[in-house]
């Protein structure tokens, strides 16, 4: 079961950034890209653990700050040689421009679930 | 578009390091068909020797398997010899039969060993050394034979003969010239060399010129004859006298060639849709026989058949190690001196140590090193990077931890290490973990140990350590000169070529430098992105945008990020000094926010740790203190002591000037952190000598030091000027400041600024043109004007607001 709430507005994410939601499933970090697609993640490198959300977003993929890991947006895994997953979360945007966040009922990896 | 057709002819090093780099461009551009004479795929023909020496396999030396051909989609025609190029048609023919069409072709056929041209040159047991086949041939000969015998005493007939001795063979290693190894070694290096390899058990026969091999009653040959009538027993003769760029097939198809097939610097023959990489191309004149310059080529190539057209390749600097295990050996560029060059030499043959620089202009010409080869890639590095040495002159030859007291960067010896000492203090690397993925994932250069391993991928102090293991694994050198690097892997453009772009076309945001330079990513990365943001407001203040999205996480926030995603925050405290009611304040701020460490830093000033990122703007706020820019490519601190004002024995108000330097520069941007500091008086209490600025107070007026550091590897900083008044320190610490802002590269600091241009440069801009000098200062003045406090403008302003708030659902 996948539950959608509003986040905020696309203009409230920063072009090539992201926000911080806090969820009752811990931090989740919601990011936009270049093209306007929005992604989320939770928001803890497989790494250590660090913020995900305050690295450099380029294409579809985030450094993450602490020590440089490059995680991808579409699957949140670990670019290689690197290894880890970072669960996603499903996300939409809707005609008034507002995000969408899909928060599953339980933590899944999003890899295998497709659709809304 | 539809597809072009690219056939490559040779499937050895160069060829398919250009389709690996073509992949990387442009992995839709071509359908790919690589003929192959071998019957194997790609592997590491340089690691045949170590294969010889029963040290690896044939397993362990495989570079790309067939499945790699296949997954990318390549047609792959081994064990079939290309006999024929039609230019007309644009057709290929192997010796089979089999046939492609090109739209553009790649001739990578390599060389092949130079045969003498001698009596019983074709006798069965006479073979040259280049490939699989030649050393299974030496693996099975060593199983029934006894006597081998080397002709040619250069890197590799010396290889063959460790190998074919450590497989059990007599061996001899016959040698034309006076000492061995003469294209790389001086005489007394080459005489310890010889030395060593006796007492290993190899026998040399030198100044000896072969007559004839002489054939025996099975038909296999059976002795070397010597012009001078001697003659030695043989069942196995290697002869590795040098070798021949393979130009058959190019000449036969009438393309150019003259000792090598001729290329132009974008690595394309007279007939354009042809390329050439590798040891089968004359370029300017010269063929090289070593792999670093064949990877610079396959590059060049690669870029052009990508249709990027910007790489041009202009020839490259060699170094050689010899890969016979326990035996040191080092030598790069001109070793032999000549008209205008120095030497500096340290030999101790009885220890069998023996270290030669040459030195041309102040700069490094050439080096060989015997015994101690710890500080080879450092060499080579100073003499690509063409750096010069006058400051470090004193202590070069004792090699790079000498230079400086303090810092590990490669002191320790790489090859005496044990595989489970630490190499990268910041990653927790072993020697063995390093070794371990060169050898299995065919590693060449530090990015790819970097990426593989994370070794030196952080603070890079372990650089020169990784360089070495690489060498000492692969032998000879595989970095590309420091000078003409990319910037990152978005683009082929070095940091020198992108700052003058965007100076010269007046570029004034990342998406417009990208697409004038043809940026192969859309946004490029988190390397590339920040270094652009910083030339586009150094080289445009006031015009050019910052953009908060292009900068790491610590200059967006304006506070250090720590490893569990809080804050630190540190206020300024002008020269070091505070007072009762700013401290009352950090305490209160301490109290009310619940933070849990407050540190005194080692720039004077205090630090308060753990302050939660949503916290932020009302610390700041609370604090009514401007931000200390401690996690700033800025201005941090400008130390001082307490001067005239108090102390028994200053001489000049160093606190004072201290508070004015930092009063007046501490809103400016820079490649990388800015330290200053300044004294009262020559007993430094403040440390100037490791500030990119240090200034000390003499009875007569100030001394300015410049290009100190006191951090990964310690530097002292170099003596500038003296002056007066402190008028003049300040325009003169401006001037070489906004100079450094104005052309350093990004992360580079003042020290490494300096050895890149030169002192001399430096004292001529800033020190003997006044009119320069004034200028630069006023650029400076200009530029930090509109700089803001950023924690001011965040607490008042509103700025950037959504970086601090967090959303909920
Ligand atoms: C806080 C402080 C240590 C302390 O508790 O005393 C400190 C803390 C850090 N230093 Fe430092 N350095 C501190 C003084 C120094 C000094 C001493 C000095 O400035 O007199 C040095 C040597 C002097 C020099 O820079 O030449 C120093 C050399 C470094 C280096 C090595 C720089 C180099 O060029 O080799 C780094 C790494 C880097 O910048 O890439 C570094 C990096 C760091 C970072 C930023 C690491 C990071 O990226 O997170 C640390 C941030 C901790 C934080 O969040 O506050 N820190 N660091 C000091 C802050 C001074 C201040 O008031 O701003
Ligand atoms: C034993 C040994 C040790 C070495 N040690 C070092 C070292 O320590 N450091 C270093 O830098 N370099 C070293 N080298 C040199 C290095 O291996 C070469 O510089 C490098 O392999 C050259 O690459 P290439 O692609 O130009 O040629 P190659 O790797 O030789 O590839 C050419 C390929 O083309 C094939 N070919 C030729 N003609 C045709 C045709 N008509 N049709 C189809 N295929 C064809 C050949 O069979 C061969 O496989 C060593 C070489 C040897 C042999
Ligand atoms: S404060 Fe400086 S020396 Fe201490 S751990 Fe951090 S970077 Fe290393
Ligand atoms: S925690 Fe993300 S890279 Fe280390």
């Amino acid at each position: 079961m996948t539950d959608w709430t509003i986040i905020c507005n696309l203009r409230e994410i920063p072009n090539l950034g992201a926000r911080v939601v806090q969820t009752a499933q811990g931090d989740i970090a919601v990011f936009r890209t270049d093209g306007d697609q929005v992604f989320a993640l939770h928001d803890r490198c497989p790494h250590r653990g660090g913020p995900l959300s305050q690295g450099i977003v380029a294409g579809k993929t985030v450094t993450c700050p602490l020590h440089g890991w490059k995680i991808g947006l579409e699957s949140g895994d670990a670019d290689a040689p690197d290894e880890g997953h970072a669960p996603c979360l499903q996300t939409r945007i809707d005609d008034a421009g507002m995000v969408w966040l899909g928060l599953a009922a339980e933590t899944t990896a999003c890899r295998g679930e497709d659709g809304l | 578009m539809d597809k072009l057709k690219l056939v490559m002819v040779g499937n050895g090093m160069a060829g398919v390091r250009t389709l690996e780099e073509l992949l990387k461009l442009a992995p839709e551009r071509y359908d790919i068909t690589v003929f192959g004479a071998e019957p194997h795929a790609n592997y590491n023909r340089i690691l045949l020797s170590p294969v010889l020496a029963g040290e690896q396999t044939i397993q362990d030396i495989m570079l790309n398997d067939v499945d790699w051909y296949a997954d990318n989609g390549i047609k792959l025609h081994l064990n079939k010899k290309v006999i024929g190029i039609d230019r007309i048609k644009r057709i290929v023919t192997a010796e089979d039969g089999t046939t492609a069409e090109y739209d553009r072709l790649i001739l990578a056929t390599g060389s092949n060993p130079f045969i003498l041209p001698i009596a019983g040159k074709d006798l069965p047991g006479v073979i040259g050394y280049r490939d699989i086949a030649d050393t299974d041939a030496m693996i099975a000969a060593a199983q029934v034979y006894r006597h081998a015998v080397v002709i040619g005493g250069g890197l590799l007939g010396l290889e063959a003969a460790n190998g074919l001795k450590l497989r059990g063979m007599d061996v001899t290693v016959v040698h034309k010239n006076e000492w061995l190894m003469e294209r790389q070694l001086d005489k007394v290096s080459a005489k310890l060399l010889q030395k060593n390899l006796e007492d290993k058990g190899l026998t040399f026969l030198l100044e000896k010129d072969t007559a004839e091999l002489v054939q025996g009653e099975s038909g296999r040959v059976c002795a070397v004859k010597f012009k001078d009538g001697e003659a030695i027993p043989a069942d196995l003769v290697v002869m590795a006298v040098g070798i021949r760029p393979n130009t058959a097939l190019a000449e036969q198809a009438g393309i150019h060639c003259n000792r090598g097939i001729v290329v132009s610097d974008t690595m394309q023959t007279f007939d354009p849709r042809i390329y050439a990489v590798g040891e089968c191309v004359n370029h300017r004149g010269i063929a090289y026989g070593l792999v670093a310059p064949l990877f610079d080529m396959a590059k060049v190539a690669a870029n052009h058949l990508a249709e990027f057209g910007i790489a041009r390749y202009v020839g490259s600097v060699t170094s050689t190690k010899l890969k016979v295990t326990g035996i040191d050996l080092f030598s790069a560029g001109n070793f032999t001196g000549g008209d205008n060059c120095e030497e500096i030499l340290l030999s101790d043959p009885v220890g069998g140590v023996y270290k030669k620089i040459v030195i041309q202009d102040n700069r490094i010409a050439g080096a060989v090193m015997y015994g101690d080869t710890v500080d080879g890639a450092w060499y080579f590095q100073l003499l690509r990077e063409g750096r010069n040495i006058s400051d470090i002159r004193d202590h070069l030859m004792f090699g790079q931890s000498h230079v400086g007291d303090l810092g590990h960067q490669g002191q320790n010896r790489a090859a005496a290490m044990s595989d489970d000492m630490e190499v990268c203090g910041c990653n927790g690397v072993c020697k063995g973990t390093v070794v371990k993925a060169i050898k299995e994932k065919g590693l060449f250069t530090l990015e790819d140990v970097r990426k593989h391993t994370k070794a030196s991928s952080s603070c890079g102090s372990c650089t020169g350590l990784v360089e070495q293991l690489l060498a000492t694994v692969l032998g000879g050198d595989y970095s590309d000169a420091p000078k003409t690097k990319a910037m990152c892997g978005c683009t082929d453009h070095t940091h020198a070529e992108v700052r003058a772009a965007i100076r010269e076309q007046k570029l004034l945001g990342i998406p417009d430098v990208m697409a004038a330079l043809a940026w192969r990513t859309p946004n490029g990365c988190a390397s590339c992105r920040p270094a652009l943001n910083y030339y586009l407001i150094s080289s445009w203040p006031g015009e050019a945008k910052d953009d908060p999205q292009s900068r790491f996480i610590n200059e967006r926030a304006h506070a250090n990020i720590q490893k569990d995603g809080t804050y630190s925050v540190i206020p300024r405290m002008f020269g070091g000094q505070t007072s009762p009611d700013e401290l009352r304040r950090i305490a209160d701020v301490a109290d009310k926010y619940a933070i849990p460490t407050v540190k005194v830093t080692g720039g004077q000033r205090i630090d308060l740790l753990g302050v939660k990122k949503a916290d932020l703007p009302a610390v700041w706020a609370d604090l009514g203190m401007p931000s200390g820019l401690a996690y700033g490519k800025a201005l941090r601190t400008v130390k001082t002591c307490v001067g005239s004002e108090w102390c028994r024995f200053g001489t000049q108000d160093s606190t004072s000037l201290g508070v004015t330097l930092e009063k007046t520069l501490w809103k400016m941007w820079a490649p990388h952190k800015v330290k200053l500091a300044v004294s009262g008086c020559p007993r430094n209490c403040a440390e100037v000598a490791i500030k990119d600025v240090g200034i000390i107070g003499v009875d007569s007026g100030w001394e300015i030091y410049i290009a100190g550091n006191g951090g990964i590897k310690t530097e002292v900083a170099h003596f500038f000027i003296k002056v007066k008044t402190a008028e003049e320190v300040m325009e003169y610490t401006a001037a070489f400041l906004q100079l450094y802002r104005e052309e350093g590269f990004y992360l580079e600091r003042t020290v490494h600024y300096l050895a890149r241009v030169g002192m001399d440069y430096i004292k001529q801009r800033v020190l003997e043109d006044e009119a320069g000098r004034k200028a630069l200062h006023e650029r400076m003045m200009f530029a930090i004007q509109n700089e803001k406090d950023p924690w001011l403008e965040r607490t008042q302003g509103g700025v950037g607001k959504h970086e601090f708030e967090m959303l909920t659902a």
